[in-house]
């Protein structure tokens, strides 16, 4: 701040500044969020006396968290927990697998421009369709089952895990790399000595992170048929079981915490 | 840092035989429980519409191509729904967000024991639950329609900005508070002056990042009657009009790649 703007500034009082700066934009901003919120509000259909109405189910639903129901259901629930985390483990270990050569293709500084476009094309597709719509096809075309959610869960790895391995192995340290090009070794000896030691930590903590964002969505493949705990839940929302449906997502928070948990030990560990 | 004598020349080796042995049984342990997912996942499959699915998906193919355009006149209002069904959500979301990250930051947090485990808690149950589920329970609550699938996205919401922000908070710099608080601020002015002003970057980042994702969602929520253009796309399904999914496909992902466009924007605009 020069001296000529400090003494236009004294003995005025001290104004908080303005987190956008423009005025124009500024109020620009405000009115065009005010007349959208308007418009949502004007053709939002929200019949309050069936929410009223509702209100005492949803408390009932909260009372039934106090007292969940594991026993009544829990062939159910333990058969589809089960396939549940059985299509985790297996399209965790396929789609990092697969990813692995991806994340090295749509890494610029390491792959050839086709393979890199290809990769990225890969990747794109992957990352643009969620894993529900990509569930629903998979059945149609595989019936119904946990291959199709398996297949699904793979396919939404692949996407994920790729962009991020490459985005690491394209930050790395070019030096080391050179280092071990310099002492003579083959592209396989290059990556293995030179690349990999560089992204490993990054790539076991992704993974966790994967693993338990694939639970978490293995959770909802059987709405759509493709496997796991979803039927069950669905089916328990369905017949207004509820204190089955609170048995089962208390279940799900479980794990998802404990994998969290464990997530974070070795994450702590590998870096 | 393993150097063996072979012959009288020094050799070089990544690991000890002791370290060799270790992670060769780690790898047998995964590879034989994946032979165990898989055998699971095997027997639950039926394998003569998996030798079938070629001609399924080619069959399918044939079906959705060309896309059915006029059909695009009667899309406008499910748009429309999914655009609210996201904003909305997400505003609701960071309305309640925020009180609870402050909670849970644990340099603001008014008790460590007491309230901190409690915002956690909800943080990590709302992360936890896909807003499909979510959804599915809010019909089975307060009916089904887009009303329900804005609280459907808005809980699902409030965990992920939450840990977003509260972490956030944590990375304040404190010496900024502690100016502010030596002027003699009451305890809500060293919010409004020392606080807000340093996480608000964070805070509309998060925004606009929760909102990209929150699109996403709220196309699907439609498949269990929670609103939005996912509504379409399971009564297109349910009769087989294949070329009017193969549209609805197409409009999300249009929606899908302009809503990370327009949010990769904004926040390249902000940080």
């Amino acid at each position: 701040m020069s001296h000529r703007e400090l003494d236009d500034m004294l003995g005025k009082g001290w104004r908080k500044p303005h987190f956008v700066k423009s005025p124009l934009l500024r109020w620009g901003l405000t009115l065009g969020f005010l007349a959208y919120l308007g418009a949502a509000y004007l053709t939002i259909e929200i019949d309050w006396g069936r929410v009223y109405a509702g209100l005492d189910r949803g408390w009932q639903f909260v009372l039934s968290f106090t007292r969940p129901d594991f026993i009544s259901r829990a062939g159910d629930i333990w058969g589809g927990l089960l396939e549940s985390i059985v299509m985790t483990v297996a399209a965790s270990v396929v789609g990092i697998a697969i990813s692995i050569p991806i994340g090295l293709g749509a890494a610029r500084n390491v792959a050839p421009l086709p393979v890199y476009v290809i990769c990225r094309g890969i990747v794109a597709v992957s990352r643009a369709l969620q894993e529900i719509i990509v569930a629903i096809l998979l059945v149609a075309i595989f019936g119904f089952g946990p291959l199709a959610g398996f297949l699904t869960l793979s396919f939404a790895t692949i996407g994920f895990l790729s962009k991020l391995l490459a985005e690491d192995i394209e930050a790395m340290d070019k030096v080391q790399a050179e280092a071990i090009r310099a002492s003579g070794a083959r592209w396989m000896q290059w990556i293995n000595y030179g690349v990999q030691p560089q992204v490993m930590p990054r790539l076991v903590g992704l993974s966790m992170y994967r693993i338990d964002i694939n639970f978490r969505e293995s959770a909802i493949l059987g709405l759509v048929g493709a496997g796991g705990i979803g039927a069950t839940l669905n089916t328990a929302f369905d017949r207004y079981e509820y204190d089955t449906a609170a048995a089962i997502l208390i279940l799900i928070i479980g794990i998802v915490m404990a994998l969290e948990y464990l997530s974070g030990v070795i994450r702590a560990r590998v870096q | 840092m393993p150097v063996f004598d072979k012959d009288g020349a020094q050799v070089w080796r990544l690991r000890t035989p002791r370290e060799k042995l270790i992670r060769l049984g780690g790898w047998l342990i995964g590879l034989v429980i994946f032979a165990i997912c898989w055998q699971r996942i095997s027997e639950a499959t039926t394998w003569f519409f998996v030798w079938d699915a070629p001609r399924i998906a080619n069959d399918i193919w044939t079906r959705a191509t060309p896309p059915r355009w006029e059909y695009i006149t009667q899309l406008g209002r499910p748009i429309w729904d999914t655009l609210n069904i996201a904003t909305l959500g997400t505003i609701i979301a960071l309305f309640l967000a925020v009180p609870v990250a402050f909670l849970a930051a644990r340099n603001t947090t008014p008790s460590k024991l007491f309230i901190r485990p409690i915002a956690l808690l909800i943080i990590v149950s709302t992360r936890s639950i896909n807003s499909l589920i979510w959804a599915l329970l809010l019909i089975a609550i307060i009916g089904p329609g887009v009303f329900a699938g804005v609280v459907a996205i808005a809980i699902r919401s409030i965990g992920f900005c939450a840990k977003l922000l509260y972490e956030a908070i944590e990375e304040i710099d404190h010496a900024q508070v502690e100016a502010i608080t030596a002027t003699g601020a009451s305890r809500w002015q060293v919010m409004a002056y020392g606080i807000v002003p340093q996480i608000m970057p964070a805070f509309a980042g998060v925004a606009v990042f929760r909102w990209d994702i929150n699109i996403r969602e709220s196309t699907v929520l439609g498949l269990v009657g929670a609103g939005g253009i996912g509504l379409q796309l399971s009564a297109s399904l349910n009769v087989l009009a294949w070329p009017q999914v193969s549209l609805i496909l197409l409009v999300i992902l249009a929606a899908v790649v302009i809503s990370e466009w327009v949010s990769a924007k904004v926040r390249g605009a902000i940080i």
